[in-house]
């Protein structure tokens, strides 16, 4: 049985598929018809609705695309849909400055729209422009143009921030907090199929055993695409998701320790205490929606040639602590990936860690990603570079790419050709040329092949510039 | 006896609300934000309805060896299957010309990847797409045409070419100063209709079918239904509150679903709903014909046009669809607000094995501004001159007579150069030009531009008989009013400035309306929604409606109280007859008792329009709409990266009937010909498959891509010279254009390169690859 919190009302679910998103329960189920399907693949936004999880006294909400969210994984949480918004009647203050600024035309996206930008009013203290876009940049409106919404999404803060939420904050934080203490076995089944929902790392880790072949689903944003788009079926899901202390994000002296099951939003801030550089790539990598039900775990178990984290931990020399039963391993996350998504990883073991080892002070880090949009889009490359000099001599290089192979992976001859050489415009210049000998990606309809390794030995250049340079910015992105 | 409703008495003098000119909110908006407008997948279907799904091709072009559906018969939850030889009546639905068979079936050739071979209702939609999946086909695969390129090579053309000539090229462009030739690929964009397509068809008595469906046409929807199940169009009525998007997606290409859910409903005498899953959607229907522009232009030392021969072929997919008029609408646009004196403009239309291209916000009229914007920017470069200068060095003008379009058409009013002046005063045009030069001296990576072009844009539709449009309104004893008109709402706003219309005639606040989700059965033998011309068409005739039954009250007023004419007015909410007043209510009840009917058709049909094709003369617009735009971007000369900086805009309305519906119609436009020009690119695999077919692929503006200062003005003091509804103007269209400054501005940064002395090709979309190769090409040329 799951159990959650439908607005208000505490809502039990069982014998249904599970394999069911929420996005076809609330409509097909619940005949609740306000949060709509545009792609069911979490790329457009409309289905947007919002979930509030207990910290034990207060609540904290989230934006997510119920269109790839399993019903199943809503077991202890509050599910707040745009029907929930109105009090008595009376627009919410997110609605009524979505209707005082003209941001509906056809209505259709609007709204995913108010439900994130309910769930960003629930989260800021104060609107900014970069804020409201990284809040929105997951739901797409073809009618507006979106200047009325990021003008409602200003006004929006006006009113009070208490709403009728607010008021029952401590009464559902409290029954949430029940529903976690009656946690029997969590669980859906039905039709044959079985979604686990294991409260700790050990049983997860023993349920992988008894099912070698279950697949494991932690934010299910590209999981979910088995259901929605190949119409697929998968008889046994473990999700990550409520096992406790999986999902952590740890500080330790040497390193930094992130759970599995941890998501963007939640690692976002300490990795960008680090890596500053981080932050533009993880708030253009997937949206908002995305960010807060991803996992880094998940975007390298996925082992996807065109995932944005894994260069990333190669380069940084991140490393993965693999569990199967009670045995750890750690390996190194350039050693995880074999062929195009094949890894090293064996049958009934899972990622349970990720290890970062934290900068020295002579390492800069860069990371740098291609696509034909600014957000929410898929890169036709990243290159993430990490390297040390000193006294004008590269004493440490790594650097590697996703989108230029059928595996994420380290340049190696381009390394070569810089480490232990003159940091100089000559050497940046014969790198660029390595490059070529590392890579030889292919054409698709993100971008060509000549184009992919042209702009990615132009990647180096830029990091040449940047790392000497006293402009102000040699990025559009970052151009204010 | 029936008791009459209680009414509010006269006496309240508040000002009425919702008039013309007021920013009155979209009347759906709080449905919107609350999630209660109900679109058509949103409607609880009737008990035991089934749920349709379509199997598709999977090749370009191949004769259908077999189409076993046995598998599909037996798949969990199906209960009927559809094929082609089961449909009573037409099983050709081409709107305007054959070529659009409703499936293919066994023994036949497939002519597009995403072709509907058959049909299935099941229990659920997911049982229906699962059961399509068991079909077993096989094809004899036959060569395909995928590109224009190899269209043209084969002469395979789904209409014939068309010329439009003024004066003899050859011999100016001999004389010209300058001669420049060259060719451009300008790409096609995918509607993305936040709503995919969607109908539930429920059949009725006698043999009839209501049809709910996703369209902008219900009448044709209607028509082709009746004409599929082989019965009269009177027992067929097509019912559409509301669409999630249109954008010229649900023009045509909303016609099939309804009509393969139509035949199962018949079939199973249930209530049929299909939705197409928008990988489908996107595989299956037409999109904005992409085009190849090849052009010699001749000019003067100065950069005036003296030549231009411009050959436009508009890649039209597999059938005609309305690719005719596509085609001629950028052949009517390839002047945009330039004289042309001597030009020879060729559309052809090529057919490749492509899903057949269709109507999209502009119909071909930015495929033909965008191929003459390129030829002015390229004649900037030669004479060294700023591009703003030598758009208005060629601004049509009454001086010299260089006021009539190379198809014969008399400029009469000329707005486009005094509105130019303007945006270049108040966006601050050359000090920011001069800024720019000075920050690309000095920026070693990134490069700005800067970009002012302007639009004329023809309002009409081409096809003369489109031209009219139908309403019904009601008055009733309560004084609430329905008010039908056969314009549909895609989120643009119709139904709010219709009303607007409405209330005024009335002089009654706006909420005593009610709009009417829009049916055949209330307005027949409508125009699609389209060209720009819903408020025009359908704002007139609901005007003419409630101006009958206004008539018939101020008649009846006269006679029931002895006035004289002159002394009934209607105003705040009140009915004014000499000393006596009324409340609207009060006064409608009054009328009825007395039986006067308080219902009454509209009807409008557009003047003064005419072409004559075989002469390619006329004047086939009632008036033009304007506008101009300026951009400033930004780009990244490494990668190709780049930013929209600043976008200031003014565009003619004319006396608008409601300012933010229009400034929300003008910004929602731009971003979207912005998305055109620059990350919305379709890709077809050498298989003819389309490869861009979610929004994973297909990159449409996101929130973040809106410029940072977006200004957009009316221009004001402009009311429209012709007896337009209000003296306003069409919107919908004419500022999608508008983005073409981005590109242009685009192409500028990427010329800041050398200097400016040389003109980047810069095919569209813009995507990064592309400016970065511009940037490399200039970078190698100078």
């Amino acid at each position: 049985m799951i159990k959650f919190l439908l607005n208000q009302t505490e809502h039990s679910v069982s014998d249904i598929d599970p394999n069911i998103t929420l996005l076809d329960y609330l409509r097909e189920h619940l005949h609740k018809k306000g949060s709509k399907e545009g792609c069911a693949s979490g790329d457009c936004g409309a289905c947007t609705v919002v979930l509030g999880e207990s910290d034990g006294q207060t609540m904290r909400y989230k934006s997510i695309n119920s269109c790839i969210t399993l019903l199943a994984s809503l077991h202890g949480k509050q599910l707040i849909t745009v029907e929930d918004l109105k009090n008595d009647e009376q627009l919410h203050p997110v609605q009524q400055a979505m209707v005082d600024c003209h941001g509906s035309q056809c209505g259709f996206c609007t709204p995913g729209f108010v439900m994130s930008m309910f769930a960003y009013r629930k989260n800021t203290q104060t609107p900014t422009r970069e804020g409201i876009n990284e809040a929105l940049g997951g739901n797409l409106c073809r009618c507006t143009g979106y200047r009325p919404i990021v003008e409602a999404a200003v006004q929006m803060f006006e009113p009070d921030a208490k709403d009728q939420f607010t008021e029952t904050e401590s009464v559902t934080s409290k029954k949430l907090n029940q529903i976690k203490l009656s946690d029997s076995e969590v669980a859906l089944s039905a039709l044959g199929r079985t979604f686990y929902s294991p409260a700790t790392v050990t049983e997860l880790s023993s349920l992988l055993i008894n099912h070698p072949h279950a697949r494991l689903i932690a934010g299910g944003t590209d999981l979910s695409l088995e259901f929605t788009q190949f119409l697929r079926n998968i008889d046994v899901l473990i999700y990550t998701g409520r096992a406790e202390g999986l999902d952590t994000v740890i500080e330790t002296e040497s390193q930094i320790d992130i759970g599995s099951a941890a998501t963007y939003s939640k690692a976002k801030s300490l990795l960008v205490q680090y890596f500053p550089d981080l932050e533009e790539l993880i708030e253009r990598l997937g949206s908002r929606q995305i960010r807060n039900q991803g996992t880094i775990g998940g975007n390298v178990g996925n082992a996807s040639p065109i995932g944005d984290m894994p260069p990333v931990l190669i380069a940084l020399g991140a490393q993965l602590v693999l569990r199967k039963g009670d045995t750890t391993r750690t390996i190194n996350v350039a050693d995880y990936f074999l062929k195009y998504k094949v890894t090293s990883q064996q049958s009934s073991e899972f990622i349970e860690r990720i290890l970062i080892p934290k900068p020295k002070a002579q390492e800069n880090f860069r990371v740098y990603k291609i696509s034909k949009r600014m957000e929410d889009d898929i890169s036709a490359t990243c290159g993430a570079f990490n390297i040390e000099i000193e006294n004008g001599l590269v004493k440490r290089v790594a650097i590697a790419y996703g989108g230029m192979a059928e595996i994420p992976k380290r340049a190696k001859h381009c390394e070569k050709a810089l480490l232990n050489k003159d940091w100089s415009e000559h050497n940046i210049q014969v790198a660029m040329a390595e490059l070529a000998k590392d890579f030889s990606p292919i054409s698709d309809f993100r971008s060509s092949a000549e184009y992919r390794l042209l702009v990615s030995q132009n990647f180096l250049q830029r990091l040449f510039l940047e790392l000497n340079s006293s402009h102000d910015t040699l990025r559009v992105s970052q151009y204010a | 006896m029936r008791k009459l409703p209680n009414v509010a008495q006269a006496g309240d003098t508040s000002k009425v609300k919702g008039l013309p000119g007021q920013s009155q909110k979209h009347e759906s908006a709080h449905k919107h934000v609350s999630g209660e407008a109900c679109y058509v997948d949103d409607q609880i279907a009737p008990a035991n309805a089934l749920h349709a799904y379509v199997g598709l091709s999977t090749v370009a072009r191949g004769r259908v060896t077999l189409l076993d559906l046995a598998k599909v018969q037996t798949s969990e939850g199906v209960e009927a299957v559809l094929s082609l030889q089961d449909v009573p009546g037409h099983t050709d639905i081409g709107p305007v010309f054959p070529g659009d068979p409703l499936m293919v079936n066994q023994g036949q050739e497939v002519t597009f990847y995403g072709q509907v071979l058959f049909a299935v209702a099941a229990r659920t939609h997911e049982l229906a797409r699962k059961a399509v999946k068991q079909a077993v086909v096989e094809y004899e695969v036959l060569p395909a045409d995928v590109t224009i390129e190899q269209g043209l090579e084969n002469n395979s053309f789904v209409r014939p070419s068309h010329t439009q000539q003024r004066g003899d090229t050859s011999s100016a462009l001999k004389s010209a100063a300058h001669v420049l030739n060259g060719e451009m690929q300008i790409g096609g964009q995918e509607q993305m209709y936040l709503e995919g397509q969607a109908s539930l068809c429920i059949p009725t008595e006698d043999g009839g079918m209501l049809v709910h469906t996703s369209t902008q046409n219900p009448t044709e929807g209607q028509k082709l239904v009746a004409e599929v199940l082989n019965i009269p169009m009177n027992k067929v009525s097509v019912d559409i509150r509301r669409m999630g998007g249109g954008f010229g997606g649900k023009e045509t290409n909303a016609n099939q679903w309804a009509c393969i859910a139509a035949l199962l409903a018949q079939k199973t005498q249930r209530a049929v709903k299909i939705r197409l899953a928008r990988a489908d959607d996107m595989l299956a229907t037409g999109k904005r014909h992409h085009f190849l522009s090849r052009y010699d232009v001749g000019f003067s030392a100065e950069g005036r046009l003296e030549a231009l021969n411009m050959e436009l072929s508009g890649g039209c997919g597999i059938s005609p669809d309305l690719s005719d008029a596509i085609v001629d609408r950028a052949m009517f646009h390839s002047d945009n607000a330039y004289f042309l004196p001597t030009a020879k403009i060729v559309g052809h239309r090529v057919k490749t094995n492509t899903v057949s291209n269709t109507a999209f916000r502009g119909f071909g009229g930015p495929q033909g501004m965008v191929a003459i914007e390129n030829i002015i920017d390229n004649i900037s470069r030669v004479v060294g001159k700023d591009p703003l200068d030598v758009r208005k060095l060629n601004f049509y003008t009454d001086e010299d007579n260089r006021n009539t379009t190379h198809y014969g058409q008399k400029i009469e009013q000329h707005i486009v150069p005094a509105l130019v002046e303007r945006l270049e005063r108040t966006s601050n045009y050359r000090a920011r030009r001069d800024a720019i030069t000075k920050f690309n001296k000095t920026s070693p990576i990134l490069k700005k531009g800067l970009a002012l072009t302007p639009i004329k844009f023809g309002i009409s539709f081409t096809v003369q008989h489109l031209n009219q449009a139908g309403a019904l309104i009601h008055v009733y004893t309560d004084g609430s009013i329905q008010l039908n008109h056969g314009g549909t709402e895609m989120g643009q706003g119709l139904f709010t400035k219709v009303a607007q219309v409405v209330a005024s005639e009335f002089q009654v606040d706006i909420d005593t309306i009610q709009c009417m989700p829009t049916r055949t059965d209330k307005v027949p033998n409508t125009s699609p929604t389209a060209a720009s011309s819903g408020t025009d068409l359908n704002g007139m005739a609901a005007r003419d409606a409630a101006q009958k039954i206004k008539t018939r009250m101020t008649e009846f007023a006269i006679k029931h109280f002895s006035l004289k004419e002159g002394e009934v007015r209607f105003a705040n909410n009140q009915v004014f007859a000499g000393e006596r007043s009324f409340s609207f209510a009060e006064f409608s009840q009054l009328a009825y008792t007395n039986r006067v009917s308080l219902s009454a058709t509209g009807y409008y049909a557009t003047p003064k329009i005419h072409y004559d094709r075989d002469k390619a003369q006329g004047r086939p617009f009632f008036y033009f709409a304007n506008g101009a735009a300026v951009s400033e971007v930004l780009i990244d000369t490494l990668t190709g990266e780049n930013k929209v900086l600043q976008v200031d805009i003014c565009q003619d309305v004319g006396q608008s009937i409601n300012p933010a519906i229009d400034i929300g119609q003008i910004e929602g436009a731009f971003i979207q010909g912005m998305g055109w020009m620059t990350t919305e690119e379709l890709v077809w695999g050498e298989d003819g498959r389309l490869q861009t077919i979610n929004p994973a692929a297909y990159k449409i503006p996101a929130i973040g891509d809106t410029p940072p200062t977006f200004n957009v003005e009316l221009l004001p003091d402009s009311p429209n010279v012709e007896a337009t509804i209000f003296h306003s103007k069409a919107v919908g269209e004419p500022p999608l254009m508008l983005g073409i400054s981005v590109w242009s501005a685009l192409r500028d940064a990427v010329a800041s390169l050398a200097d400016y002395k040389l003109s980047p090709s810069l095919d569209t979309p813009a995507t990064p690859e592309r400016i970065l190769a511009a940037c490399n090409d200039v970078r190698n040329r100078s």
